[in-house]
């Protein structure tokens, strides 16, 4: 037997081995988070959904002006993008060109034009109408603002309404709204595809026929058919919260199945009977001892039926059986995209779409990131 | 196979009954019933003052004072029975004249969107799924993610602009202005045929981006199998051999799964219906719930999930005509 000198480790084989302790003793979701760091697409959307949550939350901070404000100066007015120079020279400061009326030549109708000759100068924090920012802390400050007259980066609606500031409530409105859908669907799917799960049986042959039929009904129709039943005279504050409970209880059969299935394959391990055999309720044993083994799972459906409340709202309200004004959401300001001729005459009215395709791509690959992430037998690390 | 078939056909017909009652509540469920409506869209302008009592008239000679499981098995019986899906009264007919051909136009609309779903989405996934990593599989992949984001109304709202932009031409309606309301004919039908690719393209959009990755993913997974190895050991062409083993699975979850892609499609034709101004039944469905004529709103519905059901049972023939397994189990 010799003794085997202890060479003093070197710096890397300290590194390495401190590396595998952290991922022997890492949690589950230490784990999780790791390997969904590496994800570089999910990263990307989840700073640009981040983005979007932020600027759809201070909204009131962000958007220089009100949802509902509106410049009768300017009509359809196209959008004013801040520059530096312009023909009559360079300026540090951004600026954009201000507007004067003029009458059409040929129509007679009087107009309003950018006029290259005056600079309405850029400026950060200005004062605007009074709001409340999250609904409780009254603010006058604006992100920016022009020294004189206003600034319309993505140009106005007929009505004369800012194309960027309604984005920006709409996103508030869209994103909330999903998210109050999932969260109503996910508490549908659980107590029903819990039953069904863990009773087993007749009880669960029967639930599965109902999540059936309503998987077969075509969703936009039964959508429209829930939506068409609230009354006209409801506010926009029922309406809302109307939409989120038809989004979610429409919503629940894709992730009851889930849970179901989930539930019905361990229904059988020998922890949960010792549960039962310890006398615990069926909803403290579903509840603590089974969910947490596929709560991953959950995590990421929930995260993949985002993007399908998102899209449902858009529709509906775009075709005026969902949100009405004056709630601005996405698919209420593209409704005023809806026709040939608007489209033609101002194509900015067709922005608030790229928002939504850009939200559910974002929420599409993170949910395939947390997929991957989430899956214990994917590559370790 | 006879108990496979029995046991399908039981399954579609409990299907059948709890999507009626289904879509019958739904009927149900707006404030207000079809006797304030008729009365109201009757005598509205004309000066006639209605009152509670016209109002109770009406809805004791329609049969709508009985209790609702009555109305549910009057309305149900009439549709099985007599094919009677009972009065419209935004149009102050009959259902059945307002659907009337349009429901040919639908069906026609869908066998054409599901062609083209299948001839788009087959070959080229399995293309990508042979070709894994090349420029032009990632191509597909970012197309078919774009395919789930873009929904098809905006994708239809695109090829408005662009169409009226580059070629100043309109691309809506299924028909040219002098065929509209001519009776049919073989020119006619040619002049449908040529209009339909547009909304089968727009309503095939997300059916197309799905299925794409479905066989990508299967075709991808059947190619490492050993089968195709062994199969490759004994030297068959490697056309042929693709298309024995590994394709021919691949098909299967494209086939088990058609049901779904009638629903994603009339799922979708209401609102693609409403942007490009096709006059059939998605049209007429969002049109009747925006009047709430529940009637023809429900007969519609009906009707789709009928189709739905029915595209169900047959996918399932198909699979179990394409896939052993499936027949023996029963």
């Amino acid at each position: 037997m010799t003794d085997m000198p202890q060479t003093p480790e070197t710096r890397t084989e300290r590194r390495e081995r401190e590396r595998r302790e952290a991922y022997y003793s890492a949690s589950q979701w230490t784990l999780i988070w790791w390997r969904f760091r590496r994800h570089r697409a999910a990263m990307a959307a989840s700073a640009i959904l981040g983005l979007m949550i932020i600027l759809g939350l201070f909204a009131e901070f962000f958007a220089p002006y009100g949802p509902t404000e509106r410049n009768r100066d300017y009509l359809y007015g196209a959008p004013q993008m801040p520059m530096f120079c312009d023909q009559n020279g360079c300026s540090l400061r951004a600026f954009v060109h201000g507007t004067r009326t003029e009458r059409d030549p040929v129509t007679l109708r009087s107009r309003t034009v950018p006029d290259p000759q005056t600079r309405r100068y850029v400026q950060f924090f200005v004062e605007g109408q009074p709001a409340k920012l999250l609904g409780v802390i009254p603010t006058r400050t604006r992100l920016f603002g022009l020294d004189e007259g206003r600034i319309h980066l993505w140009g106005t609606d007929e009505l004369g309404r800012d194309v960027f500031s309604r984005t920006l409530y709409a996103t508030r409105t869209s994103l909330s709204i999903g998210v109050l859908g999932v969260i109503i669907s996910f508490v549908l799917a659980l107590a029903i595809g819990g039953i069904a799960g863990y009773a087993g049986g007749l009880t669960d042959s029967a639930i599965q026929r109902v999540t059936e039929v309503v998987r077969v009904i075509p969703v936009i129709p039964l959508y429209m058919g829930l939506a068409a039943a609230m009354p006209r005279e409801w506010s926009g504050l029922q309406v809302y919260f109307a939409m989120t409970v038809i989004l979610g209880a429409v919503g629940w059969p894709t992730l009851a199945r889930r849970v179901r299935s989930q539930l019905l394959s361990i229904r059988g391990e020998d922890y949960v009977t010792a549960a039962r055999l310890a006398g615990a309720r069926p909803s403290r044993i579903i509840g603590t001892h089974m969910l947490p083994s596929f709560t991953s799972f959950i995590i990421v459906d929930l995260v993949i039926s985002f993007p399908y409340m998102i899209l449902s709202e858009t529709a509906l309200s775009f075709v005026g059986l969902g949100l009405r004004p004056p709630a601005v959401s996405w698919g209420v300001m593209l409704q005023q995209a809806q026709s040939i001729r608007v489209i033609e005459q101002a194509p900015w009215l067709f922005i608030p779409a790229l928002f939504v395709v850009v939200a559910v791509l974002a929420f599409t690959v993170i949910g395939d990131g947390l997929r991957d992430a989430a899956d214990p037998y994917s590559e370790a690390r | 196979m006879a108990v496979f078939l029995i046991r399908r056909l039981l399954g579609m017909a409990l299907t059948l009954l709890l999507v009626s009652l289904m879509v019958f509540l739904i009927m149900e469920l707006p404030p207000g019933d079809y006797a304030e409506r008729y009365a109201f869209r009757k005598f509205s302008g004309t000066g006639v003052a209605v009152t509670p009592a016209d109002i109770q008239a009406i809805r004791i000679e329609l049969g709508l004072d009985a209790p609702m499981m009555v109305r549910y098995a009057n309305w149900i019986s009439g549709i099985v029975l007599r094919g009677d899906f009972g009065q419209a009264y935004s149009f102050l007919t009959s259902v059945n004249n307002v659907i009337g051909d349009k429901v040919w136009l639908t069906l026609g609309l869908l066998v054409a969107t599901l062609l083209l779903t299948y001839l788009i989405a087959i070959p080229v996934g399995l293309y990508a799924a042979v070709r894994r990593g090349s420029g032009a599989d990632y191509g597909l992949t970012i197309i078919s993610y774009l395919g789930l984001a873009l929904p098809n109304f905006l994708l239809a709202l695109l090829l408005l602009y662009f169409a009226n932009r580059w070629f100043g031409a309109s691309i809506g309606g299924l028909f040219s202005d002098q065929y509209r309301d001519a009776p049919w004919s073989l020119a006619k039908f040619w002049d449908l045929v040529k209009h339909l690719w547009i909304p089968a393209l727009v309503l095939g959009w997300s059916a197309i981006a799905y299925q794409l990755q479905t066989v990508r993913a299967t075709m991808s997974d059947e190619i490492g199998k050993l089968s195709v190895m062994a199969a490759r050991a004994r030297g068959l062409p490697e056309t042929r051999l693709m298309v024995k083993y590994p394709a021919r699975l691949a098909v299967n979850p494209v086939v088990s799964t058609i049901g779904f892609d009638v629903n994603r499609i009339f799922s979708e034709l209401p609102i693609v219906a409403a942007v490009l101004g096709l006059t059939e039944l998605g049209d007429l469905l969002l049109k009747s719930f925006l009047d709430l004529d529940m009637n023809v709103a429900g007969a519609i519905l009906l009707l789709l999930t009928v189709v739905i059901v029915v595209m169900n049972f047959v996918s399932d023939l198909l699979l179990a005509w394409l896939d052993p397994r499936i027949r023996l189990e029963g």
